[in-house]
């Protein structure tokens, strides 16, 4: 390990501060809730470990729950988790300099924030390295892996998580997110258009399908309002102060 | 009748392989283009955005007006202040409006 390895690796520890925080009663919940839908603790801990994906997480042990047909919830994880086809196809190209095998395991780890703080490590101009992407991947998802086992086992301890406002924590973050993205170009009308959408489709197909919808709908606007030689740069964004 | 539980762990499994194809599909699919045109690239630029906000979207304005507002406040505070500054106003404010609502 050299030092510009440690120095980055320590760096995405720190970057990573925000999203352990901000994820973490999140994941606690995660577990509290799958334990009261029916799963063991061995269980929650798998899907946490596995899918890492919080929201279809969620959407999964809700259905558990329900009359839902086996291949049904798996599709519904599978429609939740499908934005990370397009997460995967923008931050490939920043990670050339990866081996197959270092691509291999980060793209296991490209959960929302990882993919939301790489790209805002790159547009700074700064390379996304193995040992920073480590940095700040590992901690997260060693955290949120025993988030779901401490929900589980103190699940029962946990009375109602609304009553703290816990189930508000990460919509707020994403917005902030978005917000730290909106220097891009056609930001506004693209937030517009999502969520306009997203909305329509969440009171009408109904979740989780809105997610799919919703994101589709901005990104197509996006591509439609490109002038055909248009020659401003794509990447014209500020870091934001997240 | 609940699913089972071997039905359960099936399930997760699935979910993970569907999940990880979703991660490093995207890439394999998009390295096997030569150039990549404008709108693309446009399109991809807009990906963060896009999906994010269907995230908290629907949150914020179907839940109710303690939900509506509060996003409202947390939207103000992230125009100036970081992201911690955002989720504290998130919490306490959500706590205080369910309160004065409910």
């Amino acid at each position: 390990m050299t030092d510009a390895d440690r120095t980055d690796f320590l760096q995405g520890m720190k970057d990573c501060v925000p999203i352990v925080l901000g994820s973490g009663a999140f994941g606690v919940l995660f577990g509290a809730l799958a334990v009261e839908n029916g799963m063991s603790l061995y269980q929650a801990v798998l899907m946490s470990a596995t899918i890492y994906a919080g929201a279809s997480q969620m959407v999964g042990i809700d259905l558990f729950g329900s009359n839902v047909a086996p291949w049904l919830i798996v599709l519904s994880i599978f429609a939740v988790n499908f934005r990370h086809v397009l997460y995967s196809a923008t931050i490939g190209p920043r990670l050339e300099s990866f081996s197959f095998a270092k691509k291999a395991l980060a793209f296991f780890l490209l959960v929302d924030p990882q993919f939301a703080e790489s790209e805002r490590r790159a547009e700074r101009g700064k390379p996304i390295s193995f040992a920073w992407y480590l940095g700040m991947a590992i901690p997260t998802y060693f955290c949120w892996v025993s988030e779901a086992a401490i929900g589980a086992y103190f699940g029962k301890f946990i009375g109602d998580p609304t009553a703290y406002g816990l189930d508000f924590l990460l919509p707020a973050y994403f917005l902030g997110l978005v917000i730290g993205f909106r220097r891009r170009r056609n930001w506004l009308p693209v937030v517009l258009t999502s969520g306009a959408i997203s909305v329509i489709a969440y009171k009408t197909v109904g979740s989780p399908w809105h997610v799919s919808i919703g994101a589709v709908a901005g990104v197509l606007l996006a591509a439609i309002m490109v002038k055909p030689a248009s020659p401003e740069p794509i990447a014209d964004y500020e870091a934001g102060d997240a | 009748m609940d699913a089972g539980s071997s039905e359960i762990t099936w399930i997760i499994i699935a979910g993970a392989i569907l999940t990880y194809m979703a991660r490093f599909g995207g890439h394999v699919v998009l390295s096997r283009f030569k150039t990549v045109p404008p709108r693309v690239l446009a399109a991809l630029d807009a990906v963060p955005a896009a999906v994010m906000t269907t995230l908290f979207a629907p949150v914020a304005l179907t839940s109710g007006w303690p939900e509506a507002i509060a996003m409202g406040l947390v939207l103000l505070v992230g125009l100036r202040f970081n992201m911690t500054a955002m989720l504290i106003t998130a919490c306490v404010s959500i706590v205080a409006l369910r309160h004065l609502f409910g």
